[in-house]
């Protein structure tokens, strides 16, 4: 049994990770409209607190304050798991991504990973794998024909996705010789894994976005198309979990590139962690550039450019390195 | 080193708690007005027409069995990308000609069709 | 220690697996499945099996299961209640015969020839030192090549059904 202080620590990395995380998911959705108005020439949310701050709050307050309707035709045990399902793998990827070096502090070394699990980089697939299971059943419950129709073709749309994206961190994989993302971050202590992998890190990226369901590949969720998808009978809190769990994505999936492209938290000068959030928000800023800037893909576009070119290419990709590693 | 699992298992009982937590609140916080509207299954404002239950087309059977065995394939990729160091040459043939298999069906399926989804 | 993780993963499993056949609505039956699979995936981790716990969610979890749901939500399955409900005597007592037998068959291999654990060159510690996913890649390029190699036929064969199924359609 190890010692209290173990737990202490662990019990500690767990709140400050889980509330940040919260926080920061409230706060991303003030972030992305603030950019995106500033991309369209106008101000944003400007009244609820100073240049909109307490946006996210009231947001969060009036759905909570909503009325709860659950359609009578709905399944009501699956309708009210849905989003549940939805949420908690979103919330619970970033136990494995580091976020600093290791510290010492009251005479303890500190790793900055909730746990850094052997197969860490699997244990990511796995959950992202599992974040499938909110949306089709959120989509089936509701007894729609087009939420169920937008629940079928987000899950395709993110399975077949999901095989790039695995695809596409092979690379690194080779290079770094372990799955654990605190290995992997410390194998690019010469060069981040961008410079030998550039191909990947466009793959992963691009993966990234239509995994989490972003512009411009959130045809199955926008308001103007299918008429909002899977979630279009869902109201109050279930609906705002379906966002929290979009944003949570959206992050972990920005955090998990600085980790295997980016060089994690290295970098001169200023400490880790600041490192890693500047990255981090780097990411993110992209995501949001991207969808400030780009138009929707058709569905038939967006599941045939996942099929017949990233899916090649990330093969490619991994045939190209593969020979490079093996015959150095 | 099971250990290392004992946290995550405590971040998946706190999300799960905060997602009970936020049902409860928001069902106990929120007003109960339900009319027929309301309650009944949306379909751009006009009465639903048949069950929601009907067929669906078989392509999205199509895309999950492919995901089914790519996904296998990922998985025997990942335990030799990280030994191909080691392995050198040797490793590198027995991958592509696995590879090369998986690519011959993927490429049936091409030709074939299935990778296609207009109507 | 190690029975306080096993028996309520061991209870979780057996319980989910008979959900799997009580529950009317299949779509009740397919996640009842799936809360097999992470019991399952738990017991791996107990027996030390990272990769293989991982890759039980990835596949199983995470892909098959999509698959059954998939299915289920196409053809619109209906619920059918279980045999006892349907008052199907024979297949009834067909099922608790052949629960009987399995019964009877674990018994005799686990109480015989079977030594619990079996320690073999691959001891905890060497397989921590040289890595989980590294030692299993070691293993299955080297001694079972064959095998992997067959495993590529076996998927190119899931291909070609999948295809054929889908076109009859």
């Amino acid at each position: 049994m190890p010692e209290p202080a173990f737990f202490v620590v662990m019990l500690a990395k767990i709140a400050v990770v889980f509330g940040l995380m919260l926080l920061s998911v409230a706060y991303l959705t003030w972030l992305e409209r603030k950019v995106i108005s500033d991309f369209q020439v106008r101000l944003g949310p400007m009244r609820v607190g100073p240049h909109g701050l307490l946006q996210p709050i009231a947001d969060g307050i009036k759905l909570m304050f909503k009325e709860d309707i659950i359609p009578e035709a709905a399944d009501r045990a699956i309708y009210v798991l849905a989003p549940t399902l939805a949420l908690i793998p979103a919330f619970i990827s970033f136990a494995v991504i580091p976020f600093g070096d290791r510290v010492r502090l009251f005479g303890q070394s500190i790793d900055m990973v909730i746990s850094d699990v052997n197969v860490g980089l699997l244990y990511l697939f796995g959950v992202a794998s599992l974040g499938v299971y909110g949306i089709v059943l959120g989509g089936w419950a509701s007894n729609n024909k087009y939420a169920l129709l937008g629940g079928l073709r987000s899950a395709a749309q993110m399975i077949s996705y999901e095989l790039s994206m695995g695809l596409s961190v092979v690379g690194v994989l080779m290079l770094s010789e372990s799955l654990s993302l605190v290995r992997i971050v410390g194998a690019q202590s010469k060069a981040w894994f961008i410079l030998l992998q550039p191909i990947g890190f466009l793959i992963f990226l691009i993966c990234a976005i239509a995994e989490t369901n972003r512009a411009p590949f959130d045809l199955p969720e926008a308001e103007t198309e299918l008429v909002a998808g899977f979630h279009v009978e869902y109201s109050s809190m279930k609906f705002a979990m379906y966002f929290m769990a979009e944003y949570a994505n959206m992050i972990t999936v920005a955090a998990l590139a600085t980790t295997l492209f980016l060089g994690g938290w290295r970098g001169p000068f200023l400490p880790p962690v600041v490192w890693f959030l500047a990255k981090l928000y780097l990411v993110i800023f992209l995501f949001i550039w991207i969808r400030a800037t780009l138009p929707r893909f058709r569905y038939d576009q967006l599941m045939r450019f996942g099929w017949k070119v990233l899916l090649p290419l990330a093969l490619a990709n991994i045939v190209i390195t593969a020979a490079f590693v093996a015959l150095r | 080193m099971l250990l290392s699992y004992l946290p995550i298992l405590i971040l998946v009982l706190l999300a799960a708690g905060f997602a009970l937590a936020t049902l409860f609140l928001s069902s106990a916080l929120g007003p109960r007005r339900p009319s027929k509207d309301k309650l009944s299954t949306y379909e751009c404002g006009i009465d639903p027409v048949g069950s929601a239950r009907e067929r669906f087309s078989v392509k999205f059977y199509l895309v999950a069995m492919l995901f089914i065995i790519f996904d296998i394939e990922i998985v025997f990729l990942y335990p030799w990308a990280v030994i191909l160091n080691s392995l050198g040459l040797f490793g590198l043939v027995e991958m592509f000609f696995f590879l090369g298999i998986l690519l011959i069906g993927l490429l049936y399926v091409w030709k074939k069709g299935g990778l296609e989804w207009t109507t | 220690m190690e029975w306080l993780l096993f028996v309520p993963l061991a209870a979780l499993a057996l319980g989910t697996a008979a959900f799997v056949i009580l529950l009317r609505n299949p779509i009740y039956c397919a996640l009842a499945l799936v809360g097999t699979f992470f019991a399952l995936s738990g017991l791996y981790l107990l027996l030390q099996a990272e990769f293989v716990a991982v890759v039980q969610v990835i596949i199983y979890a995470g892909a098959i299961m999509v698959l059954f749901l998939f299915v289920i939500m196409l053809l619109d399955v209906g619920h059918e209640p279980p045999p006892w409900l349907r008052r199907d005597r024979p297949r009834l007592l067909l099922g608790l015969g052949l629960v009987a037998l399995l019964v009877l068959e674990l018994a005799v291999a686990i109480g015989s020839w079977i030594a619990p654990g079996i320690r073999g060159p691959y001891t905890s510690d060497y397989v921590n030192a040289v890595g989980n996913t590294q030692l299993i890649g070691r293993l299955l390029f080297t001694e079972f090549l064959i095998p992997f190699e067959i495993t590529s036929i076996i998927l190119l064969i899931a291909i070609v059904g999948a295809m054929v199924l889908a076109r009859r359609q």
